[in-house]
């Protein structure tokens, strides 16, 4: 059994929260980079323009893209024969807070959905702890803004609705986000499973390199439709008009029941972070 | 671009146009959710606000904390809609100017075309540039809501696009029927 230590879990998170804000992922800057090269409109390129010179002035000024630093979430992939020598959750919140003091994070947390009071860390995060094969422990932080957040969605679709209704849920709800979703978003896409799993399904198909579609050519073929109808809303960087509505989609899809077909979509914007480490 | 200062008088305000791009410099305080919310309840009981609206310019914004020898965090906008409950109401008392980023309803822009206001689009997510654009940020009220506090920046050639001019018309809708309307042109070419 390989022991992970819970201060090494908070080092790497605190790193991990820190960078996230700073560095835009590679695959998204490479997809904005494409899309303000191809894009024909004036507002949608000069905003694709903005969003570049301010992925390269953060990077440069070590200070984050954007404002909102995120909900933190985090991903615990721990190998069975791995363990976390005393309390995960805590060793997480405690990287939260540290990341968010040493990097100039924004406290976006309330501790209370209801009575609203600032927790002033930025935690707790969201954690979601997976085991899996292996002695190793793999962490991964996204931090997550709200703006695109709130416009995400969970449907409980019928069998009978079918791929097609899956791919117009998905594509009203991109819709609807509309310009303060800050497009061009990436859309996570869970099919399947039951109300809470196709949720998270949706949450972890963000953590995918938009240019890597999913394995099964199936579901591979839904993503370039959906991305190609979402393409053709007209919607375009931050709703000024435009072809750029979204750089990427991303399905992951689980067992479900007979009855339903559940369907979520998580809109990331674009500045979709996310950064990973294996301890 | 359309250089504007701040705060302005309405002749200027009018003469922008849905679609221009402006260079915003002057005094702008920002305000979201939580202000907003404070400000009702003042409004509601009768007691005055801790600034003066009359031809203010309010931007929906919470920066991240600023790092030593620095003016400001990252601060750009955040979605307007969440305001929308309480715009009508300040911009009937004077509020000329509103900074944010997506759509606004309809009791909105009925407000800004009554009053001959405006809105403004920046570009959300790009907070790390807009903050190269402030050159001053002191808190002006409610410092105990944190990055939510009431602040009073200057900028200086803050880039913003008029989303809602005082006629009326709205960017987001007119924007992207033009884009589709070119599309489909060059489409049928």
């Amino acid at each position: 059994m390989r022991v992970v230590t819970p201060d090494a879990v908070t080092e790497t998170v605190a790193r991990l929260f820190r960078d996230a804000n700073v560095h835009l992922p590679p695959d998204i800057r490479a997809a904005v980079d494409a899309a303000a090269g191809s894009e024909a409109w004036p507002a949608a390129r000069r905003t694709l323009e903005t969003i570049r010179e301010n992925a390269d002035i953060a990077e440069a000024g070590n200070i984050p893209m954007c404002q909102d630093t995120g909900m933190v979430c985090v991903f615990l992939d721990i190998g069975f024969d791995a363990r976390i020598g005393g309390d995960v959750y805590k060793a997480v919140d405690a990287g939260v807070a540290r990341g968010a003091a040493e990097g100039y994070l924004r406290a976006s947390i309330v501790r209370d959905p209801l009575r609203r009071e600032n927790t002033g860390d930025n935690t707790p995060a969201a954690v979601y702890i997976d085991l899996v094969p292996g002695d190793r422990v793999k962490i991964t932080v996204a931090p997550k803004g709200f703006g695109s957040e709130n416009a995400s969605r969970v449907k409980m679709l019928r069998p009978a609705d079918g791929v097609r209704g899956v791919l117009d849920f998905v594509v009203s709800a991109v819709e609807d986000a509309g310009g303060g979703a800050c497009p061009p978003v990436v859309a996570g896409v869970g099919i399947g499973g039951n109300f809470d799993k196709a949720a998270l399904l949706a949450k972890r198909a963000l953590l995918r390199p938009v240019d890597e579609p999913n394995p099964d050519p199936c579901y591979a073929a839904l993503e370039r439709e959906l991305l190609e109808r979402i393409n053709a809303l007209g919607i375009g960087p931050m709703g000024l008009g435009g072809r750029t509505t979204a750089l990427g989609v991303s399905i992951l899809s689980a067992p479900t029941h007979i009855a339903g077909l559940p369907a979520a979509v998580n809109i990331s914007c674009h500045v979709t972070r996310h950064l990973s480490e294996t301890l | 671009m359309r250089r504007v200062t701040l705060p302005a008088g309405r002749e200027e305000i009018a003469r922008l146009r849905a679609g221009d791009g402006v260079l915003l410099s002057g005094v702008i305080y920002t305000a979201r959710d939580a202000a907003h919310m404070r400000f009702r309840e003042l409004l509601d009981a009768g007691k005055p606000l801790p600034i003066e609206l009359r031809g203010a310019a309010i931007y929906y914004a919470g920066p991240s904390p600023a790092p030593p020898g620095t003016v400001t965090g990252s601060i750009g906008p955040t979605t307007s809609s969440r305001m929308d409950a309480f715009a009508p109401r300040l911009i009937r008392l004077g509020l000329l100017c509103t900074i944010g980023k997506g759509a606004r309803s309809e009791e909105v822009i009925e407000a800004i075309k009554e009053r001959c206001a405006v809105y403004l689009a920046a570009v959300g997510g790009a907070g790390a540039l807009l903050a190269e654009r402030v050159i001053s940020s002191e808190t002006a009220a409610f410092p105990e809501l944190g990055a939510e506090a009431v602040r009073r920046l200057i900028v200086r050639d803050f880039p913003a696009t008029v989303a809602v001019d005082a006629t009326g018309r709205d960017i987001y809708a007119e924007g992207r029927a033009a884009y589709l309307r070119a599309a489909a042109d060059a489409g049928g070419r």
